[in-house]
Formats: C-alpha cells, sequence, structure tokens
C-alpha cells in the first residue's frame, strides 16, 4: 500500500488509535482483576454484605 | 430476563456476563471487515492517501459526542428518576468518552498538519472539541474528589447538564462560524456529500467503534457495580470492628 508523502501522518495517527484503544482495554481488564482480588481477599476474611446476612437495609447502589 | 430486571445491579452484572462475550465477538468482527474495507478504500482525489485518517477521526469524534449524550441522559436518571444505574452509567462513560475525545483531537491535528499546514488552530470546531475533552478531566476529578458516591452522582450530574450546552455548539460551530474544519458532509438534510467507496468503509468504522465503546462501557459499569460492592463491604467491616 503506498501511502504517498504523508506516511508517517498517517501511521502514527493509527499508531495512536491503537495506543488509546489498547490504553482503555488494559484499563477495564486490570481495575476488574484488581477488584476481583480485593473482594475474594474479604470474603476469605469472612466478610459479607448486609444483604448476604438477612438484613436488607444496604443501600441499593451497592448491591 | 424482563428489561426492568436490569435495574437491579446484581442482575446488570449477570446481563453483562453474558452479553459481553457476543459484543466482544461482534466488535472484532466488525473491526476486521472495517479495516479490510479501508485497506481497499480508494484515496481522495484532493486529499490522498491522508483520507484514510478520517475512518479514525471520524468515529472517535462521533463517539467523544455520543459519550457526553449519554452521560446527560444518565445525569436525569440521577436527579429527576433516581435511577440505581444511572451514575455507575455516567461514571463508567466518562474516562471513555475522553478518550475517544483525545483521540479526536489527535488523529485531527495530523491530519491538518499536512493539508492545512498546521496542527492546530483556535477555530470554532477544533476550540470546542477541545473544551469538551477538559469537561471530561473535570467530571473524572469530580468523581475521584468526592469520596461518598450518591454526592459525587448529583454533582457531576449537575456539572454534565451544563456541558451538555457544548454538544450542538461542537456540531454547529461549523456553521454559525468561520472555520478552517471542513462543513458536515455525512450528517447532512441534503445526505451525505461522500463518495459511497469512501463513506462505506467509514460507516462500517463507525459501526466497529460504537460496539467496541458499547463493550467496554458495560464491562465498565460491571466494574463499578464491583467497587461499590467493595467500598461497602470495606465500610461495614470498619464498622463491625468499631462496635
Amino acid at each position: 500500500m503506498d501511502l504517498g508523502p504523508h506516511a508517517a501522518f498517517i501511521v502514527t495517527a493509527y499508531a495512536a488509535a491503537i495506543a488509546i484503544v489498547a490504553g482503555l482495554i488494559l484499563w477495564v481488564v486490570l481495575d476488574r482483576r484488581r477488584l476481583a482480588h480485593e473482594l475474594a481477599e474479604l470474603e476469605a476474611e469472612g466478610a459479607t454484605r448486609r444483604a448476604e446476612r438477612g438484613h436488607d437495609a444496604i443501600p441499593e447502589q451497592a448491591r | 430476563m424482563p428489561l426492568t430486571d436490569l435495574a437491579n445491579p446484581s442482575r446488570f452484572r449477570t446481563f453483562v456476563d453474558r452479553a459481553l462475550p457476543w459484543l466482544t465477538t461482534a466488535t472484532l468482527f466488525a473491526f476486521a471487515v472495517g479495516v479490510g474495507q479501508v485497506y481497499l478504500a480508494p484515496d481522495d482525489y484532493q486529499q490522498g492517501a491522508t483520507v484514510k485518517i478520517m475512518y479514525l477521526h471520524v468515529p472517535a469524534a462521533w463517539l467523544g459526542i455520543f459519550a457526553w449524550v449519554l452521560m446527560s441522559v444518565a445525569a436525569l436518571g440521577t436527579l429527576v428518576w433516581r435511577h440505581p444505574l444511572a451514575d455507575v452509567a455516567a461514571k463508567a462513560a466518562a474516562p471513555i468518552g475522553a478518550a475517544f475525545t483525545l483521540m479526536c483531537l489527535v488523529t485531527g491535528s495530523l491530519w491538518g498538519r499536512p493539508m492545512w499546514g498546521t496542527y492546530w488552530v483556535w477555530d470554532a470546531r477544533l476550540t470546542s472539541v477541545l473544551v469538551l475533552f477538559l469537561m471530561y478531566l473535570g467530571v473524572i476529578a469530580l468523581w475521584r474528589t468526592i469520596e461518598d458516591p450518591g454526592r459525587a452522582a448529583r454533582v457531576v450530574a449537575v456539572l454534565t447538564l451544563v456541558g451538555a450546552v457544548n454538544i450542538p455548539i461542537i456540531k454547529f460551530s461549523v456553521d454559525w462560524w468561520n472555520t478552517l474544519h471542513q462543513p458536515a458532509s455525512v450528517l447532512r438534510m441534503s445526505g451525505p456529500t461522500i463518495h459511497p467507496s469512501i463513506l462505506v468503509p467509514l460507516v462500517v468504522m463507525v459501526v466497529a467503534f460504537t460496539l467496541l465503546f458499547l463493550t467496554l462501557h458495560l464491562a465498565a459499569m460491571r466494574n463499578e457495580i464491583l467497587r461499590r460492592r467493595l467500598r461497602t463491604m470495606l465500610l461495614m467491616q470498619a464498622e463491625a470492628a468499631g462496635a
């Protein structure tokens, strides 16, 4: 493929787009991994939510 | 699963677990088709091969605006209907919208240099998009500054609705003022002005990037629900330790 005299601009634009998308994917994946790890640690320590102990006073947002 | 069940964060997480593999597959398929079409698309008769930057720039601009519109609807959900997932959706959309707006600015600059002779000019379109990017950063900073998610949601919702004024300014800036940026060539009352050989790959890339946005947004919403669950458990643990 011949990108002509402005090839450097085109290649840089695609490289920047790939870097930004890769950064977004990494952010979501690593965040999920960290949260799952911290939740598993807490649950291993015996922590449960009030809802799981039979009470319903937990804020809706946290369920 | 009835649609109203999705208002429950636990059921929403189950829905996301089921939907994400399908969405990811659809996104990859759309990108495979889109990249193939971009590769085969002809050069523009005036801009040459630099028109290939358009296949990144236009979808990024569309998603930068779309994310703020989504956040504005979510802001109404927070302030008016008090929907339990509204602020989760808004918070998850902000970094993704910021990233696509940054992509729009970077690819636009790299397209502008060979076509206009400059990376940047303070005209209405470029400046209003830069303002959008700064507003995204402001919203993200607010979420991080206010510790209580409920309070943060209300403050961010107000800022988001105020910032929504910028959306029509971005869209119509090229009509209202003299700008270096070209006028609208896709979403026009009289139809697109782009030749189908370039328009079709562009539409496929817009669909692919939109699917990517939806995939990332659902995954980020699931993370946010987990983060709030974790916060609640930590608060309860601290409460129990103090009792």
